[in-house]
């Protein structure tokens, strides 16, 4: 009898957690989905519209949101990409090799995700002008790494070490090179791995706001940027800021979804496996 | 073969060697300009020596925005750590809620902490925002929210709660799955009861998970700067100027290079150093932890 009403105190205890964590989205939704002439003379009763979508999704206020998104698409694409080519082989070395200035060095990247980012952005916000960066692609990729790359290379290595040594070494008793020993060998086995910290980077770099804030102008402006860009102005436009704030959410909420299993592991950069 | 087998590590890791150095170099330049006056209307600088980090030092900003800053991040950290840790105590007795629940626990991590902040922002509006309205029938109906000092950053903690107490409660919950069973079931047959279990047993085996998570919390709040951004621009006045808003207003806006970045050196050793204090304690944790699992 006691048992079941502190099981009943539990639900409702979590169930109260869940509607402070889901509300605001639940909420975004409706404001989404309000028509401008409704937005600020009701709360729960109105005739709902895809107006604001339209709206945003069409570029109808001087805010080109599609590119953004497309941008927001390109950067985080490319620096995932170069965080895992460049990433992989020194995870792999350092999960295998003791060797000198290896520990350093992952320390040094790992000090990359806990230094303030304005340390690097602003000399950097100084040296893109000069180089002709503000504002590019390559740009973006290139301070991308600053995220990506410190949780490739950790959560990689993690994956590497979790990994027997003995069954590359049998590989390469059966005379395959070490380098097929990498590539047939250990590489399909932390397949998962790669997936999930591929898509964790993703979610990192596509949220991120400092660097496209500071050095991106128009070109290669994120959706993180964008979505800011539509609280400015004379009156407030509630509804197309919201309608922005989900459409921007929608590519990383739906690959946190399918990564689910990894997270542990990944969040903690390896710290905590489940 | 013999060179070729001691240089592969080293072959391996010079990508992410090069690309680790076009990280550090923007770092070195940054500080090399805090030694001069580095500036929108001075492009032509002259060394000024330790000059900017003796301005940062005996500015009154500087030790409000320290203020801010360490208030933020404490406040942030002990919320998200309670909150977190007893969400995934009660997600761990697995009822039929909890494991529906579980399923969506990452949403607000995986939101933008920006965009996070701006549905905030619509939400907490004074006269048209819903939360006012929500608490009107209970007689709440015109709070300020980020309109008065206190509230502002009462509000931005709460918007850092909203986004990462799920991360602490993914990392606590993983941390009580792994927990050995033998200590549990060794206390339920002395009869032990619930508190002296959590005590004596759950706490300090489930603390090294929870401290990763605490750590990782408290360092990234002393750097906030997104969450603020949007919510309060640091306003009302500079009640929350936290010290990247304070390096981001200097740098950026007011274009005085030399003398933000000096602010954000700062701000790095400050982290630098609670880091280096945390993860040491970390240490200590789990050995004792490793003790108790004994």
């Amino acid at each position: 009898m006691k048992r079941r009403l502190v099981g009943r105190l539990a639900d409702a205890a979590l169930i109260l957690y869940f509607l402070f964590a889901l509300f605001p989205i639940a909420w975004m939704v409706l404001l989404s989905l309000k028509p401008a002439d409704q937005l600020f003379s009701t709360y729960f009763s109105f005739t709902p519209t895809l107006d604001s979508y339209r709206t945003v999704l069409g570029d109808s206020e001087g805010i080109p949101f599609v590119r953004f998104f497309v941008n927001s698409l390109v950067v985080s694409v490319g620096a995932v990409a170069l965080s895992l080519v460049v990433g992989l082989p020194a995870a792999y070395a350092s999960a295998r090799w003791r060797f000198r200035g290896s520990e350093n060095l992952m320390f040094t990247l790992l000090s990359f995700r806990f230094a303030p980012e304005l340390t690097v952005i602003i000399p950097l916000f100084v040296l893109y002008q000069k180089l002709g960066l503000f504002d590019t692609y390559v740009g973006m990729v290139w301070v991308l790494q600053l995220v990506t790359l410190p949780l490739v290379v950790w959560i990689m290595r993690s994956y590497f070490t979790d990994l027997t040594p003995e069954l590359e070494q049998a590989a390469l008793l059966d005379g395959y090179s070490r380098k097929q020993a990498f590539f047939r060998v250990a590489l399909p086995l932390v397949k998962p791995g790669i997936a999930a910290v591929s898509l964790l980077a993703f979610i990192f770099a596509w949220n991120n706001f400092v660097f496209p804030l500071i050095l991106t102008s128009s070109s290669a402006q994120t959706v993180t940027v964008g979505a800011l860009s539509f609280l400015g102005g004379d009156r407030p436009k509630y509804n197309l800021t919201a309608a922005a704030a989900l459409v921007s959410v929608v590519p990383p909420l739906l690959l946190a979804l399918t990564i689910q299993r990894y997270l542990v592991r990944g969040l903690s950069f390896g710290a905590v496996k489940s | 073969m013999g060179l070729r087998v001691t240089l592969r590590p080293y072959l391996l890791v010079v990508p992410a060697l090069l690309l680790t150095c076009g990280i550090l170099y923007p770092f070195a330049l940054g500080l090399y300009y805090t030694l001069f006056d580095f500036s929108a209307s001075k492009p032509q600088p002259d060394m000024v020596r330790f000059q900017n980090y003796e301005t940062v030092f005996t500015q009154d900003a500087f030790w409000n925005s320290a203020w801010v800053t360490v208030l933020y991040a404490v406040g942030a950290a002990a919320v998200e750590t309670v909150l977190g840790v007893s969400v995934a105590l009660l997600l761990h007795r697995s009822s039929l809620v909890g494991r529906v629940l579980e399923k969506i626990l990452i949403l607000p991590l995986m939101i933008a902490p920006v965009i996070a902040a701006i549905m905030w922002k619509l939400m907490l509006q004074p006269s048209v925002g819903v939360v006012n309205h929500l608490l009107k029938p209970f007689g709440l109906g015109g709070v300020q929210w980020t309109d008065t000092p206190t509230g502002a950053l009462l509000s931005s903690i709460a918007v850092d709660v909203w986004v990462y107490t799920p991360f602490v409660a993914i990392l606590a919950l993983a941390g009580l799955r792994s927990l050995p069973t033998s200590p549990f079931e060794a206390a339920a047959v002395d009869g032990a009861g619930w508190w002296y279990t959590f005590r004596r047993l759950t706490l300090p085996m489930l603390w090294p998970y929870v401290l990763v998570a605490v750590i990782f919390r408290f360092m990234d709040s002393l750097k906030v700067f997104d969450i603020i951004y949007a919510l309060t621009e640091g306003g009302p006045g500079d009640s929350t100027v936290v010290l990247q808003i304070r390096a981001y207003l200097e740098a950026i806006r007011f274009q005085r290079y030399s003398f933000g970045i000096s602010y954000t050196i700062v701000l790095w050793a400050v982290v630098y150093l609670a880091a280096m204090v945390l993860v040491r304690h970390l240490g200590r944790i789990q050995r004792k932890a490793a003790e108790v699992s004994r």
